[in-house]
Order: structure tokens, then C-alpha cells, then sequence
């Protein structure tokens, strides 16, 4: 971001950077808006995330490549476009491969387009730079929200349903759960974590987690100039 | 679920069950978590939120029937001749919002310059603002399953810019009493708005069997 310690000059940097000490939940908060809404499922965030890892990479690979032939005044609404595209590549191949899960997170899956990390991402770093770099910081984007959302389905599922990958193939039951009459254990599940507060909570508690231990870490390396 | 409350009720009723469950129930903020980004950075000031939250109704409800039409009387017909109508949507709603953002913002600068303070200059912001691309989205759903026409169209856009506009400044209201709290550091700012947020989404969701939808 604007006070970067120094400038970013190899893709795995790049990657890096946007992966961990940038990230872009815990350290800006953007972009949860399309995918927080089906965290209560790990199968649909799985898939979210993967298509906003590609529309990332692959826009910001393309917006870089362009850089020099888009006009200044029409920028945003080419890289709005550009998106557009790789989300509808996405939206075809998931209604193809993964009817079912499509049916129920088709809008949100449309949403990507308006997901404020890509468009971040290309306005602040891939108008700028050359394209092998431009593709790294988005897929390093890409991967850190991914890690962070996946905690957070983790989470809610496992606590909601008492399941990992309910309504697919590999459904398993981590803890079972507590029906009267047929079986009875000590685990309930907890039905906060379906409904939508529960996502604000969880997301709220791994930011919170992730953050302290970064603050940690920083406390604990004193000034190095940058990393 | 609405489709079965309006076979029962008078078309009246039904409108205001549209009405409420958009902007209660199914608050697209907090049930949805859509416009998050815009929530989160401008909450912080009252006056911004108050214009930010004008320019969402006043854009969701335009662009909604916008939407609505382009789709049903070009897009759904088109569709008979192979056109991929489902994937074209996503461009097509996003090209129709950039549009009518840049049309709205020159309109209010020509028409009156304290206007555009208050609210034209948060207009560039609303075309990434996924509120309003969601709520086109959704209006398409609601079409598809529950039969909503023009009217229906227009209060939901209405209603969903009105959820956004009630969940913003309640916010906005909240953090200005935060200012004064004592909050762990690793939890300021995202941390603690986030769970704020969680306790008023909770609030909002219980309605949901008040208002059968």
C-alpha cells in the first residue's frame, strides 16, 4: 500500500507481501462482502474463493498488459469490464461442473465482480507494474483472503452443522450431533453459527486472533527498515 | 415464501411485505453481507454516512428498474436465439450502474452544487459498491421464483437502499459513542465494527418470523 518500506521488485515478494503482511482481510478489511455470505459451507467458500483467485490473477495479469493502451479517464470502467469477463468464465464453469452448488451461490459468484479486492488490486498495484508482478500480487491476494474465509468456514461449519464438505460427496461427520431418540451425545450444534451473525462473530474473532499475532510479532522485532 | 404470504393476502399487503422484508429481514447488509466495504470505512462519520446512505436508496431503487426492465424485454427474449442471457446479465447490470452513476452525478452537479456536496461526490463510489450490483442479482431471483413485477421491482430496490441506509447510520451512530471505549488494540477498528455489527445483524434476523417471509 502507499507506505510500502520499499519498492516491490520480484513476483514472490509480490506474492508474499499480499499473502501475509498485507492481507487483504485482516489488514484492510475489503472485499468480504461477496464470499462471507456462504462461509457457513465449506464446498461453496472453497469455490468462491477459487474464483476470486483466478478473476484476481488473471484481471490484474490483464489490466497490466493493457496499461499503456487504456486511456486515463476510462480506466475503471475497462477494468470493471475486464473483470466481468474472467467472472463470467467462472460462472459458466461452475454451472457446468457444479450444478447444485451453483443454484445456490450464483449471485454471489456475480458479485465478485464488484469485490472490492480485485478492483483494489488493480488500481493500486496492476496499473502500475509489469504484468509477471501484477499476476503474483493478485494470486498472492487471491490466497490470502482465501486462507482467511476458509478459517471462518471452517469454523462455522464444523461448530453449525457438526460436518466438514456438508452436501457433497466427501460429507463427513466430525461431531455428531444431538437428536432426540435416535442419538444422543454431548454435542449440539450451535445454530448461531448458520445464520448470518454468526459470520460477523467468527470473522470478527480471526481478524482479532490474526491481528494480535502480527502486533505480537512486531512488538517482538524491534525496526529492521521494512522486512 | 413471500409468493405464499401475497396468494393469502391482498396485493396491498403484499407490497408492504416486499417493502419490509427488503429492508428489515433481508437487510442486504446484514443478512447478505453485501456493501460491507463502504459500510465499514465510512461509518465512521455520521454526516458521510447519512449522504452515502441517500446515494445507495437513491441508486439500488433506479437501477433496480433499470435492471428489471433491460432484462425481462431484452435479455429474457433474446435468450429463445442462444444468447447466453445468464452470464450477459452480470456485464450488462454493471455497465447499466456505471452509467447511471456518471448520468446522476453530472445531473446533481448541473442541478445543484450543495446537493452534489452532500451527495454527488459519493456517487464514483457506488458503481463498486456490491449492494448494488446484489440487489439487481437478487431482484433477477425474486423474478424468477416469486413473480415480482414492475412495482414489486421498484419497492424492493427501494427497500433494499432503505435496509442499507437504516444498518449504515445506526452505525455510524454507534461508533461515534465507541470513540470514548476502551477497546484491546489487536481488535480496533474492523474488530470491533465487525462484532458490533454481528449483535445488530442478530437483531435485524429475528424478525424474520414476524414478517413470514
Amino acid at each position: 500500500m502507499p507506505d510500502a518500506p520499499e519498492p516491490i521488485t520480484r513476483p514472490g515478494q509480490a506474492l508474499l507481501v499480499q499473502f501475509w503482511r498485507e492481507n487483504p482481510i485482516f489488514r484492510q478489511v475489503l472485499g468480504i462482502c461477496s464470499a462471507l455470505a456462504v462461509t457457513n459451507l465449506i464446498f461453496n467458500t472453497a469455490l468462491m474463493c477459487a474464483g476470486l483467485i483466478w478473476t484476481t490473477t488473471l484481471s490484474s495479469l490483464t489490466v497490466s498488459v493493457l496499461r499503456d493502451a487504456v486511456p486515463k479517464r476510462v480506466r475503471v470502467m475497462v477494468q470493471v469490464l475486464i473483470i466481468a469477463v474472467y467472472v463470467i468464465v467462472v460462472d459458466i464453469v461452475f454451472r457446468t461442473f457444479f450444478y447444485e452448488t451453483h443454484q445456490n451461490i450464483a449471485a454471489y459468484v456475480g458479485l465478485i465482480i464488484t469485490n472490492c479486492i480485485v478492483l483494489g488490486r488493480l488500481e493500486a498495484f496492476a496499473s502500475k507494474n509489469p504484468p509477471l508482478l501484477s499476476a503474483a500480487d493478485g494470486l498472492g491476494a487471491g490466497l490470502g483472503y482465501s486462507l482467511i474465509l476458509m478459517c471462518v468456514a471452517a469454523i462455522r461449519e464444523v461448530l453449525g452443522f457438526g460436518t466438514v464438505f456438508k452436501n457433497t460427496a466427501w460429507e463427513t461427520v466430525v461431531l455428531r450431533g444431538w437428536e432426540p431418540g435416535v442419538y444422543e451425545t454431548w454435542w449440539r450444534n450451535w445454530t448461531i453459527m448458520v445464520i448470518p451473525p454468526g459470520a460477523f462473530f467468527v470473522l470478527a474473532i480471526v481478524v482479532w486472533a490474526a491481528k494480535a499475532w502480527a502486533l505480537r510479532q512486531e512488538a517482538a522485532a524491534p525496526k529492521e527498515g521494512g522486512s | 415464501m413471500i409468493a405464499q404470504a401475497a396468494a393469502e393476502t391482498s396485493p396491498g399487503t403484499m407490497l408492504v411485505l416486499v417493502l419490509l422484508s427488503a429492508a428489515l429481514t433481508d437487510n442486504i447488509l446484514l443478512t447478505r453481507f453485501l456493501g460491507m466495504c463502504p459500510f465499514l470505512s465510512i461509518s465512521r462519520q455520521l454526516r458521510s454516512a447519512f449522504g452515502m446512505g441517500l446515494a445507495v436508496i437513491f441508486v439500488t431503487t433506479g437501477t433496480c428498474v433499470l435492471n428489471y426492465l433491460l432484462y425481462v424485454y431484452l435479455l429474457r427474449p433474446l435468450a429463445a436465439y442462444g444468447v447466453p442471457a445468464e452470464s450477459l446479465k452480470l456485464i450488462l447490470f454493471i455497465v447499466v450502474i456505471a452509467g447511471f452513476v456518471q448520468l446522476m452525478e453530472m445531473l446533481i452537479e448541473r442541478i445543484s452544487m450543495k446537493l452534489y456536496f452532500s451527495l454527488g461526490i459519493f456517487l464514483p463510489l457506488i458503481t463498486v459498491n456490491c449492494a448494488i450490483l446484489g440487489a439487481s442479482l437478487f431482484m433477477v431471483n425474486h423474478v424468477a421464483s416469486k413473480g415480482f413485477g414492475l412495482v414489486q421491482v421498484l419497492l424492493y430496490g427501494f427497500g433494499t437502499g432503505l435496509g442499507w441506509f437504516v444498518a449504515i447510520m445506526l452505525m455510524a451512530g454507534i461508533r461515534h459513542r465507541l470513540k470514548n471505549a476502551r477497546i484491546p488494540p489487536a481488535l480496533e477498528g474492523a474488530g470491533i465494527t465487525l462484532i458490533i455489527t454481528g449483535i445488530m445483524a442478530m437483531a435485524f434476523v429475528i424478525f424474520q418470523g414476524m414478517i413470514k417471509i
